[in-house]
């Protein structure tokens, strides 16, 4: 008990015995996971293996039946709903990139930037040579300088992800969850995704859902594979996959 | 907002402002038959479109920039007009027919004796004032309250829009209600001790109706301008990465229904002195539907074409009825599937829009050298 107290309150996000049940179906059994401060970890699974629930029971869009989520050793997750999560510190990325269409590039990282966010702060809010700037810099760094004034609906499918990205990194959380960032990149988006998810991780601890394994590698951090709803191996990438199990429900096929 | 969409809104804003100044002149500073002259019945008909263009800027507000495609703003335009009728209601006195110098006609009719709480007050213009906006206010506020966090949107939010006002339709109907039953409020005397008939009144009340129209749309700009309008925006587009992002979504949306609905009241209190009447017809279902119509026809998302949208249709509306009647609803029904499927962003939309195609072409082509 002890032990598992201590685990708690020294881990970002802890969780523990998570059960979720949609009409029958088990997508989570008992799933237990801890990530340190400024861990930067990589999920991976088969299809239906519980990843997106996963991120989902986390971030307050999906309620576990049973089990606990703690972030930072004292927030109780269950109880909370999206908004207030999000407040606390925890940014999710989309399998699919979801960014606003009709909105300029400059204008998703505005909305996405710590600030109020209240009703009548944002009536009154007044842009500011700061955010400005802010907001250079972080284009800068998902290499979308040259289309702040497009519309976002209007970019590429590998720059809609990166923008995504960006936002989170406006966001400025202290965990981040990003699911399934290349999928549908060219190789070189791909790379260069890697460098800017490990760019990220050097501030903000991350967790990295993915089915690419060259990318996985490339990241070069632990893993936690998952199937059928629970945690099966964890530990660096040539550890588990040397696992027989990992072999047989994931890497054989 | 586009930069064609502006021009046109301030464009927009000089016409009705000019309209709010000539008209009096047309009407009352020339003879009949003058080549400039305008009868009062086109004055208090363009009013009522006036009202009704108010309306169809405020339902723009919360579909086209928030995506709540209510069906009941015909509601809360009607419990605004109810808060003026009772206002005109009391002001009558003894010059109706059983001469009560408190109780209303319908109420003497009733056998009532006194005054229902619900009334008390309405003597006053600053207390109807108050209820105009209060009522529709306070309905929209725990309508809202309840829907957005229970998160229903989509067409299930529009179909119990359908069903407040249908079941204020229905509440309103009945005599012991006590807001006229069946035949509503009318004839209505004077406001603020200026006779209705008069056609100073008539051609002030146009002047008036055409400054709360400039007004709606400029405070409705002014919202959708802020960062709180592009929040808005954010929402309609893709409201779960909003509350990813930490944003209280039902607040966002409540805070434009509101503000939408208290809109929709004032055109409403607008509206019964100009055509002196308010029944319970007006919270009828088809009522809300024909407002949607008006703001796809002038295209949502825009403002200034929702206005125009109301405007046009009713005249429309008002030309087919009386030299085709059969014919109007036929009409009516072309024109929203016309509209659907040949300009699904309405008549203004379809402007910016092939500008904005061009220019992003033009973005295209730089790129590419």
């Amino acid at each position: 008990m002890n032990e598992e107290n201590s685990k708690l309150t020294s881990s970002l996000l802890y969780l523990d015995n998570v059960q979720v049940t949609f009409d029958g179906y088990r997508a989570l059994r008992g799933l237990s996971l801890a990530l340190a401060p400024g861990e930067m970890r990589a999920i991976i699974g088969p299809n239906g293996a519980g990843k997106t629930t996963m991120m989902d029971v986390i971030t307050g869009k999906t309620r576990p039946d049973i089990g606990d989520i703690y972030f930072e050793g004292r927030h109780d997750l269950t109880t909370m709903d999206e908004a207030e999560i999000a407040t606390l510190g925890i940014g999710r990325k989309f399998q699919k990139p979801t960014v606003f269409e009709n909105h300029t590039v400059n204008d998703n990282i505005l909305l996405a930037a710590k600030a109020p966010r209240t009703v009548r702060a944002m009536l009154g809010a007044k842009g500011s040579a700061e955010i400005n700037q802010t907001i250079a810099h972080i284009l800068e760094r998902i290499r979308l300088s040259a289309v702040r004034e497009r519309l976002a609906g209007s970019l590429s499918h590998g720059q809609k992800q990166w923008l995504e990205i960006g936002m989170l990194l406006a966001q400025d959380p202290k965990l981040l969850l990003v699911d399934e960032p290349v999928a549908g990149m060219t190789d070189a988006e791909t790379a260069a995704t890697a460098s800017m998810l490990k760019e990220i991780a050097k501030e903000h601890s991350v967790v990295v859902v993915e089915h690419d394994m060259a990318f996985v590698r490339e990241l070069d951090v632990k893993v936690t594979v998952l199937h059928e709803g629970a945690v099966l191996a964890e530990g660096a990438l040539d550890q588990v996959s040397a696992d027989e199990r990992v072999v047989e429900v994931y890497l054989g096929r | 907002m586009s930069r064609e969409l502006d021009v046109a809104g301030w464009i927009f804003v000089a016409v009705m402002a000019l309209a709010a100044v000539l008209v009096p002149f047309a009407t009352l500073g020339t003879p009949d038959g003058a080549a400039l002259h305008m009868p009062t019945y086109l004055v208090q008909l363009f009013g009522k479109y006036l009202c009704y263009a108010i309306l169809a800027v405020a339902l723009d507000l919360v579909w086209g920039y928030c995506g709540i495609l209510s069906l009941g703003h015909g509601a809360f335009f009607a419990l605004g007009g109810y808060a003026m009728g009772m206002y005109l209601m009391r002001q009558i006195g003894t010059r109706g027919v059983y001469a009560n110098p408190v109780l209303p006609d319908f109420m003497v009719f009733l056998n009532w004796h006194s005054l229902p709480v619900a009334w008390w007050g309405f003597n006053w213009f600053a207390y109807a004032m108050l209820m105009m906006v209060l009522a529709p206010g306070l309905l929209a506020l725990a309508f809202g309250w309840f829907a957005f966090r229970s998160r229903v949107t989509g067409v299930y939010l529009s179909i119990i829009t359908q069903a407040m006002t249908f079941a204020l339709y229905k509440e309103f109907f009945r005599n012991d209600f006590g807001f006229g039953g069946n035949n509503g409020l009318t004839d209505f005397k004077d406001i603020l001790g200026f006779s209705l008939q008069s056609d100073t009144v008539k051609v002030g009340l146009f002047s008036i109706s055409a400054v709360a129209l400039i007004l709606s749309y400029l405070i409705s700009r002014a919202i959708v301008r802020s960062k709180y309008g592009k929040a808005l925006i954010a929402v309609r587009d893709a409201e779960s990465r909003m509350r990813f992002l930490g944003y209280r979504v039902e607040n966002i949306k409540l805070f434009a229904f509101v503000v939408s609905a208290i809109m929709a009241a004032i055109g409403g209190a607008l509206y019964v002195p100009q055509v002196g009447i308010i029944n319970p017809s007006e919270f009828a279902p088809g009522n809300s539907i024909e407002a949607a119509i008006w703001v796809a026809v002038g295209g949502r998302g825009t403002l200034v074409g929702a206005a125009i949208g109301a405007i046009a249709v009713n005249f429309a509306k008002t030309y087919f009825t009386g030299a085709l009647p059969e014919y109007w609803l036929f009409a009516l029904g072309a024109l929203f599937v016309c509209v659907t499927l040949f300009f699904p962003f309405g008549v203004m939309g379809m402007i910016s829009r092939v500008r904005f195609r061009r220019r992003r072409g033009e973005v295209a082509t730089e790129t590419a050298t």
